[in-house]
Parts: C-alpha cells; sequence; structure tokens
C-alpha cells in the first residue's frame, strides 16, 4: 500500500516538473511534427491516468525505460552506478554505528565527566556541519597538507581495481560516517538516558544486580528499540544524501546521474533513481520494524498508530 | 557506587546553564543579523568588484584573501549572512504556512482522508529535504533566490504538517476542546482560541530548529549550483567555487564554512534554550 502512494506521489511530482521531456532531446529548431514523433515515442502525449497505468506496468516488468540523452538502458546506467553508492553508503553506516553506540552509550553513563561533556558539544558541532564543508576540510588536511589519500575521482575500471577504488572511498566514507554519527550519538545518548531513568533498571539494581550487568540484560534490548527505527531513517537518508559527498569527491555514483538527469530533464533516469531509492528506503523501513519487532516482542501485536 | 551517583542529575541540568545556552545562541544568530543589515547599505568592497589580484592571500587591505577573479572574500561571505537569512526565514515561513494549515487539514478530516494525508507525508518525510528540494529547483525555468527559498520551504512543509498533524490531535483530546464544541463554539473559533495557542510553543521550537536545516539544505543547494547566483551567492557557492582553488586560497573553503556552523548552531542553541526555558522538566536529549 505504501509503495503504492510513494509511486503515485513519485509519479506525479515528476509530471509537474514543466519543460517537455522529449523536447529537450531534439534541437532548438524541431519542427513540430518532430515534436510530435518524439513524444508519441516517450509516451507523454497519452492522458495521464493511462501513463500511470503504464509507468506501474513497466516498474513490475523491471523495464525502468532508456535515457533520452544517452539512450542507454536507466537500469544498466543505475547499475553501474549503484556499485558505487551503496558500498560507499554501506560503509559508512557500519562506520557511523561503530562510532555512534559505544560513544552514545559512554557519554549518557559517565555524563558528569569532562569527556562526555566534550563529546556531546562534538556532536551538536557535526549536526551543524554540512557534510560537504566536511568533506573539502578533509581533502584539505588529508590530501592536500599530509598527502596521505587522493582527493577524489574513481578508477574508471571500477571494481576491477579494487585496491585503488578502496583507496578513493575512504575520504568519502569516512566523510558521510562522521556527519550520521553526529546525529546517531544523539538518539543513543538520548536512548541510553531513558533506559538509566527506567524504573526496571532500578528493580535490577536493588535485586542485587551490578550496574553493567543490570544495563546489560536489560538495557540494551529496551534502549535498541528506538535506536533502531532512527537507524533504518538514517540508512535511507545516507543513501539519498549520497548526492553532495560524489560531487565532492567527483564519484560516478547515483548522486552525480540524479544530478546530471536533472540538468538535463532526463526523465526517465531521474525517474529510476528515484524509484530505486524510494524502494530502498521503504524496504530499509521494513526491515527496521521487523527488526524492532524481534528485539520488543509486546510490538508483536498491533502497533497503535500515534 | 559512583556509578548510582552519575545517573539521577544529568537528566536535569540546572536552569542557570539552559539561559547561558539560550543567550549564546542570541549572541550568535545576533552577530549574524548585525552582519546582514549592515550589508545592506555597507560592504568593504562591492560584491562583484574586483577588488585586488586574483587570489591574494590575507593582508590588511583583503583580510581573508581574495577569489580567482579578485574577489573580496570578505565581502562575499558577509553577504553570505543576508542570504543564509532570508532564505532561512522564507523557507521556515513557506514551509510553517502550508505545513500548519495541511497538518490542521489532517487532524479535522475524516478517518480516510486522513490515513491517506498521513501516509503521503510520511513518505515525503523519509526523502531528505535536499532531495525534495532539488526536485522542485529542477522543475522551475531558472535558479534563483526565490526558487531556492520556495523549494526548501515546499520540501520542509511536510515535516511540520505531520508535527502541526500530532499535535491538534493531542489537544482536540483534552476537555476544554470537548466543552468548547459542545458549548455550540464555530471551528474557527476553536482552532484560533484553544487549538493554535496551545500547539504554538512547540512549532516555534521546531521552527528554529528548521531554520538551521534550511541553511544547510540552502549551501547544499547552492554547492551543486542550483541556488542562486551571484551576486545573490549564498556560503554553499563560494564553497564550490573556492573548492576549485583550494591549494592557494584555503581560507575561501574555509571561512564560509565557519559563518554557517555559527548560525546553525546558534539557532540550534536558541531552540534548545526555549524549549527549556518554557518547560525545564524535559529534558533536551533528542
Amino acid at each position: 500500500m505504501s509503495l503504492l502512494v510513494a509511486f503515485m506521489v513519485l509519479f506525479f511530482l515528476l509530471r509537474l516538473l514543466p519543460g517537455d521531456p522529449s523536447a529537450s532531446l531534439l534541437s532548438v529548431g524541431a519542427s513540430p511534427e518532430q515534436i510530435a514523433a518524439a513524444r508519441a515515442q516517450v509516451g507523454s502525449d497519452l492522458p495521464l491516468g493511462e501513463q500511470f497505468v503504464k509507468f506501474l506496468t513497466d516498474i513490475f516488468r523491471l523495464d525502468l525505460g532508456t535515457s533520452f540523452v544517452s539512450g542507454v538502458p536507466v537500469a544498466d546506467e543505475v547499475g553501474e552506478r549503484l556499485s558505487v553508492t551503496l558500498p560507499l553508503t554501506l560503509m559508512a553506516f557500519a562506520l557511523a554505528i561503530l562510532i555512534s553506540v559505544p560513544l552514545g552509550i559512554l557519554s549518557a553513563v559517565k555524563s558528569e565527566r569532562w569527556y562526555a561533556q566534550v563529546l556531546s558539544v562534538v556532536s551538536q558541532l557535526g549536526i551543524a556541519v554540512p557534510a560537504f564543508w566536511l568533506g573539502i576540510l578533509l581533502v584539505l588536511v588529508f590530501s592536500i597538507n599530509l598527502r596521505w589519500l587522493p582527493s577524489g575521482g574513481f578508477p574508471t575500471r571500477g571494481w576491477e581495481e579494487p585496491l585503488d577504488a578502496v583507496t578513493k572511498l575512504i575520504l568519502p566514507v569516512v566523510t558521510v560516517a562522521l556527519i550520521m554519527s553526529a546525529a546517531l550519538m544523539r538518539y543513543v545518548r538520548a536512548a541510553t538516558f531513558d533506559v538509566l531513568g527506567s524504573d526496571y533498571l532500578r528493580t535490577a539494581r536493588a535485586m542485587g544486580d551490578s550496574f553493567a550487568g543490570a544495563l546489560r540484560r536489560h538495557g540494551l534490548r529496551n534502549g535498541a528499540i528506538p535506536v533502531i527505527s532512527i537507524l533504518g531513517i538514517e540508512l535511507g537518508s545516507a543513501f539519498l544524501g549520497a548526492v553532495v559527498i560524489e560531487r565532492v569527491f567527483t564519484l560516478p555514483g547515483l548522486g552525480s546521474m540524479l544530478l546530471l538527469a536533472i540538468e538535463q530533464r532526463d526523465y526517465p533516469n531521474i525517474q529510476g533513481v528515484l524509484l530505486l531509492s524510494t524502494l530502498l528506503v521503504l524496504v530499509v523501513g521494513f526491515i527496521a520494524d521487523i527488526l524492532q519487532r524481534l528485539v520488543d516482542p509486546r510490538l508483536r501485536s498491533e502497533r497503535a498508530r500515534i | 557506587m559512583s556509578e548510582t551517583t552519575t545517573i539521577a542529575p544529568a537528566q536535569r541540568k540546572p536552569a542557570k546553564s539552559r539561559s547561558a545556552i539560550f543567550a549564546i545562541g542570541l549572541i550568535l544568530v545576533g552577530l549574524h543579523v548585525a552582519i546582514a543589515l549592515t550589508t545592506v547599505f555597507w560592504t568593504p568592497y562591492g560584491a562583484m568588484e574586483t577588488a585586488g589580484m586574483r587570489l591574494e592571500a590575507p593582508s590588511a587591505a583583503h583580510w581573508l584573501g581574495t577569489d580567482r577573479l579578485g574577489r573580496d572574500f570578505l565581502t562575499l561571505v558577509m553577504i553570505g549572512s543576508r542570504i543564509a537569512l532570508i532564505v532561512g526565514i522564507g523557507a521556515v515561513g513557506i514551509g510553517a504556512a502550508i505545513g500548519v494549515v495541511l497538518g490542521l487539514l489532517a487532524a479535522f478530516a475524516t478517518k480516510f482522508l486522513d490515513d491517506v494525508l498521513a501516509a503521503m507525508l510520511d513518505i515525503l518525510i523519509a526523502f531528505p529535504v535536499l532531495l525534495l528540494a532539488m526536485l522542485v529547483v529542477a522543475a522551475s525555468s531558472e535558479a534563483s533566490l526565490w526558487t531556492a527559498t520556495l523549494a526548501l520551504g515546499i520540501a520542509m512543509s511536510a515535516i511540520v504538517a505531520r508535527l502541526t498533524r500530532i499535535l491538534v490531535k493531542r489537544v482536540l483530546q483534552n476537555d476544554f476542546v470537548t466543552a468548547a464544541r459542545t458549548s455550540g463554539s464555530a471551528w474557527p473559533s476553536i482552532v484560533l482560541r484553544h487549538i493554535l495557542p496551545n500547539i504554538w510553543p512547540t512549532l516555534i521550537v521546531n521552527f528554529a530548529l528548521q531554520f538551521g536545516i534550511a541553511i544547510i539544505a540552502e549551501a547544499s543547494l547552492s554547492y551543486l549550483g542550483l541556488g542562486a547566483p551571484l551576486p545573490n551567492a549564498s556560503w554553499g557557492r563560494l564553497l564550490q567555487e573556492a573548492q576549485g582553488t583550494v591549494y592557494t586560497a584555503p581560507l575561501g573553503a574555509i571561512a564560509p564554512g565557519i559563518a554557517l556552523v555559527s548560525l546553525v548552531i546558534g539557532a540550534n542553541l536558541l531552540a534548545d534554550g526555549m524549549r527549556e526555558l518554557r518547560d525545564p522538566t524535559r529534558s533536551t536529549q533528542r
């Protein structure tokens, strides 16, 4: 159901874009007949309802159409671009969890200590820093001053040169991971605070459990529930947010494909990238939902909508 | 032991530090407002003026040096304050206008319409503000300050709408609303007299946070080349241009970022401070 709504929103959002998609592929001096022919080929001369049905059936046949500009099937190009964006996002996500979960718990448990205060200030800073600026700063330090890492680009043969590819992904991955962990840390910290102030933890302590033991046995499971749903949202938005980072490091991923497609009004390409992203966001949300139910049995029964 | 003592006090910080946070936020934002107002009638050089040699190092004449066309970096960064405030306030205003109306509609609508609206809002919110804004900008024929502002406002309205919807539903459960309803008050007067005053404080705190989000998103848009062109360029475009000359003029790639971050932090601190001053029992964690 939500998938259908998502596709509808997407479809009509795209139709709202003015500028005839077919007009952009013809030269300026195209005759009306040529434009009409192009529109017929693209299918933008059909009534909206018919276009929508065709749009849906094409999706289910996994046919994303062909690019207006390059003539390459959209699915092929999306697949190729995905081989850059997906590793970037997943590695950044994993790194962000590694950074934010321990630091978040630490900053809540030891909130009175100076290093916890510093952590909290740093995470506040991280939320205010735009990803692309952090990227530029990292380039400034690690590529220009220290000359440790390349400032951007991706091997033309892609993952056939694994060492080169990984080296060039280090800085982008770190950039995305740092920005993500700033936000994540706050959620982990808040969740930990909730657990720390809870009755069940106090009860466990009163029954003679050690602090660390009580936290491990009762706290982790409870604290994980809100964090999992945030993780889902963050993964989705990191995937979509790759647009900017790919520009900073001139990576040939989905983001740069989308940006180029928007500039060229290349409908099928815009559509393809967005479809895939929507699907991914929804799937990730679904997985997060299932995970939450696994962690918390109470959620297995129907959950009330706010 | 020492572990237990750290638990309780951490959740509530003394009110004093909260008003300090508010004050720091006010100073940071106030500084940017002052700079923005100054640029209306005075800047060190003209925005488009070739004020010196290309890529000059910082000097008494050019505190932050010059860019690849010989323009004064300080002038451009100062103008950036004005652009950021215009876009930030404009976008939040547009987002608020659309979002509050949509949220009210959803809260008052029939169950079916409410469900549909809520589902659509959830999906829109799953997309980053930046991506939605990119699409709106792409839809308009030319990039300008207005299109960027409008795009961000539209993109943010979904978040405002969902928040408003939840807040209104919560207020509607109160006895005083039922009382007003049974005593025959008209809907518009219930909205104006009972609902808006109750949800307003929470909304305002949210707007301060969204102001920061809008400014970051606008800088990102500009960085991608989808924002307003010079002389209305924002910090994002300055950073994009400076990235090309980062070897020779690193300050150009640093200063606009610092300006941007200081304004966003200022807005966030204001929001934190407001929330705490209004309701000292609620913690800032979140």
